[in-house]
């Protein structure tokens, strides 16, 4: 069990830890691959062009990557299980909406009062798709497809032409998007504290290192004694309360919240997470990876529109950089397999 | 409701269809009540008889159509008529509409304003109408022009560019690069504005100073919207002013400049709705954008039935009536009536409108 994440988990360190262990380690590492590349990104883009990183400059990119960031990590949750939720978009766009239309029908609810609703709002729609897929038994990539176009029509039929407006909103309540705190606006720390808190429970906890055996070898994990079911539930629970912390989050940024909102935000959010390092085929990769990922992509767009290149390239470069990911995916993961075996071999 | 279905069995499943069944019942109710309110039958006084003017939109429930209806309703009591109603299709398909017409021309209704969701599904039922004595006239999209009388149109596509021009040159002081922020690359109103604005800027010495340094496509969508205007800001640090004439556009660019360091420095103009941009223009990010007022579409539509009906016009080139409060329209060629010319909105006025 633990030999298998250990090969699967590129980021444990190896045992004859010492000071080259620790540079080797380093460089294993999935997310340094991101991170030079998004060093890079900027310094170049900076180069060109110094506006990119003006306070208002800087302000903006880590407002872009916010709330990606935070769609990325619940995603990654259920990625590593082997799962995908692709009704993230319209699980946003629902709670955007409901956002939207609670502070029209109380403008005097307490802020942190919307949170928690929103939040529980998206958890009731993750718990929709965790429990679909858990008991039917069917690939969430289908269940998901479903949910996404049903949520998606609710939304449909609860907002109709009607949209609600920036000015509709409390103003402190849109100043979260605006103000910041030692450079960062709040809504962006209030992303990395969801960071933070879930890379330390899936690497420090029981139920964080199960999700990544149930990913490994679903039916080991079975033998193992691992509730597979109600961990995978709550990890479609976990990504529904983060895509409504999104949505509540994009009613506070963003101007209008409609039938509309969250659109195709799906596949960027399985791009942020792949490019980060997650792979696809579940048992590896990290939140942080994930969440570098969404810096980067949003980051990408940013730049390439401060150095005036022409933005219908752009999707042609999130795409190779989709294929980077995966290809460097392979590799690592072909050469620890070799490795694995020679030890092995030599131990016997 | 499928799972209180299997635990139910039988008498669940007919009690789901007698619920099915009462809301159905209900919402017909909800209609048909809808529709006897919307009747006005308060003034004969103007003293047109009893002619009866009925406006048949693509769709109900569309917030920008309640606006035009109500114009319309506004225009049908001020014109004459005795009474006014609204009917249609809850969705905007191209067949919807032909009941209702036929229903019209059972009632003998004396005028149908319509906006067709097909130039020419609605053909055939409208003859039928005309031949029944009933004026047709057409407004915001037009029918095949054989099938009506008249077709009341917002606005020339020309002054709607040139408005724009001519708001953001105001507001840069007449100097300085701007830039454009459209919605998708190959929206044809968009690209036909975008046009005539070019070719003002180009030909016109009023604005030799001005330089348009960049056109971007927000693609209608918020968040890209909103990225694309941060792209402009570092692109192009010496500008001025960003025009953007489609409503998505102009709101996420608003929303933008408001929450960064360039409100007040950079100037934003276009189209846009009063209801998203009325905390933009308080707050000083916008002074002044445009849109055509879509309650004066209805209100000339309203007028135009009259004079058709009265004999004052016959929908010819030259014909020339008068529309309330809004003055003179002439009919030119083709039938077409144009309500323009763009309306815009500012402080002073903005809290006038709600649409």
């Amino acid at each position: 069990m633990s030999s298998a994440l250990d090969h699967k988990n590129a980021t444990t360190p190896a045992p004859d830890a010492g000071a080259r262990g620790a540079v080797a380690s380093l460089l294993r590492m999935r997310e340094l691959p991101v991170l030079i590349a998004l060093a890079l990104l900027v310094l170049v883009t900076y180069l060109i062009n110094p506006l990119f990183l003006t306070a208002q400059g800087v302000k903006d990119l880590l407002l872009n990557a916010t709330i990606i960031m935070i769609l990325a990590v619940g995603q990654t949750l259920l990625i590593i299980t082997r799962n995908i939720d692709l009704s993230v978009g319209s699980m946003l766009g629902l709670v955007a909406f409901g956002t939207g239309s609670l502070f029209s029908a109380m403008p005097d609810v307490p802020i942190i009062a919307v949170f928690v609703i929103g939040m529980a709002f998206g958890a009731l729609l993750g718990a929709v798709n965790g429990a679909l897929v858990t008991l039917a038994k069917v690939p969430a990539l289908v269940i998901t497809l479903g949910t996404l176009y049903v949520y998606r029509g609710l939304n449909n039929a609860w907002a109709g032409g009607k949209q609600y407006f920036a000015g509709d909103r409390p103003e402190e309540f849109g100043a979260l998007s605006v103000n910041t705190f030692l450079g960062f606006p709040v809504i962006t720390l209030l992303a990395i504290v969801v960071v933070i808190a879930v890379a330390i429970y899936m690497s420090g906890t029981r139920p964080g290192r199960d999700l990544y055996a149930i990913g490994s070898d679903p039916d080991a994990a079975t033998a193992f004694g691992i509730k597979v079911s109600k961990r995978v539930f709550l990890a479609f629970l976990a990504n529904g309360a983060l895509a409504g912390l999104a949505g509540v989050l994009y009613a506070s940024r963003f101007n209008s919240v409609g039938a509309t909102t969250g659109t195709g935000m799906e596949l960027t959010v399985v791009a942020a997470a792949v490019v980060g390092g997650v792979a696809i085929f579940g048992g590896s990769g990290s939140v942080t990876g994930a969440a570098l990922g969404a810096v980067l992509l949003t980051t990408i767009t940013s730049s390439l529109t401060a150095l005036r290149v022409d933005k219908f390239w752009q999707q042609a470069i999130v795409g190779v950089l989709i294929l980077t990911a995966i290809i460097i995916d392979r590799v690592a993961s072909l050469r620890t397999a070799k490795k694995l075996r020679i030890s092995e071999a030599r131990n016997v | 409701m499928m799972l209180n279905r299997k635990n139910k069995g039988r008498t669940g499943r007919l009690g789901s269809m007698v619920a099915i069944t009462a809301v159905a019942a209900l919402a017909l109710t909800a209609c048909n009540s809808g529709s006897a309110s919307s009747t006005d039958t308060s003034s004969p006084s103007a003293g047109g008889g009893d002619q009866k003017i009925t406006f048949i939109p693509k769709q109900l429930n569309n917030p920008y159509t309640d606006v035009v209806l109500g114009g319309g309703k506004k225009g049908a009591t001020e014109a004459g008529f005795a009474s006014s109603q609204v009917v249609g299709p809850l969705e905007a398909s191209a067949s919807s509409q032909v009941s209702f017409i036929n229903a019209e021309t059972q009632a003998g209704t004396n005028v149908i304003a319509i906006a067709a969701n097909d130039p020419d599904a609605v053909c055939t039922a409208l003859g039928e109408a005309r031949s029944a004595g009933a004026k047709i006239v057409a407004f915001d999209s037009d029918t095949n022009p054989d099938c009506r009388d008249i077709f009341i149109s917002q606005v020339v596509a020309k002054d709607v560019a040139l408005i724009q021009t001519k708001l953001i040159s105001e507001q840069i002081g007449g100097s300085g690069e701007i830039a454009i922020l459209s919605a998708t690359a190959n929206a044809t109103n968009q690209n036909e504005w975008i046009k005539y604005m070019e070719e003002e800027l180009a030909s016109n010495p009023a604005y030799k100073d001005i330089k348009l340094v960049a056109k971007v496509y927000g693609d209608d969508n918020d968040t890209k919207s909103f990225q694309e205007a941060q792209g402009l800001m570092q692109a192009h640090p010496n500008l001025k002013g960003i025009i953007s004439p489609t409503t998505v556009g102009i709101a996420a660019t608003a929303r933008y400049l408001s929450t960064s360091a360039y409100k007040g420095k950079v100037a934003l103009t276009g189209l846009g709705l009063p209801n998203e941009m009325r905390p933009f223009v308080k707050d000083g990010t916008v002074k002044e954008f445009a849109l055509w007022d879509p309650a004066q579409l209805g209100y000339v539509a309203a007028f135009a039935g009259k004079a058709l009906k009265d004999g004052k016009i016959t929908g010819a080139e030259g014909d020339t009536f008068t529309a309330g409060e809004l003055g003179e329209r002439k009919v030119e060629k083709g039938g077409l009536v144009i309500v323009g010319p763009p309306t815009v909105f500012n402080a002073e006025n903005i809290d006038k409108y709600n649409f």
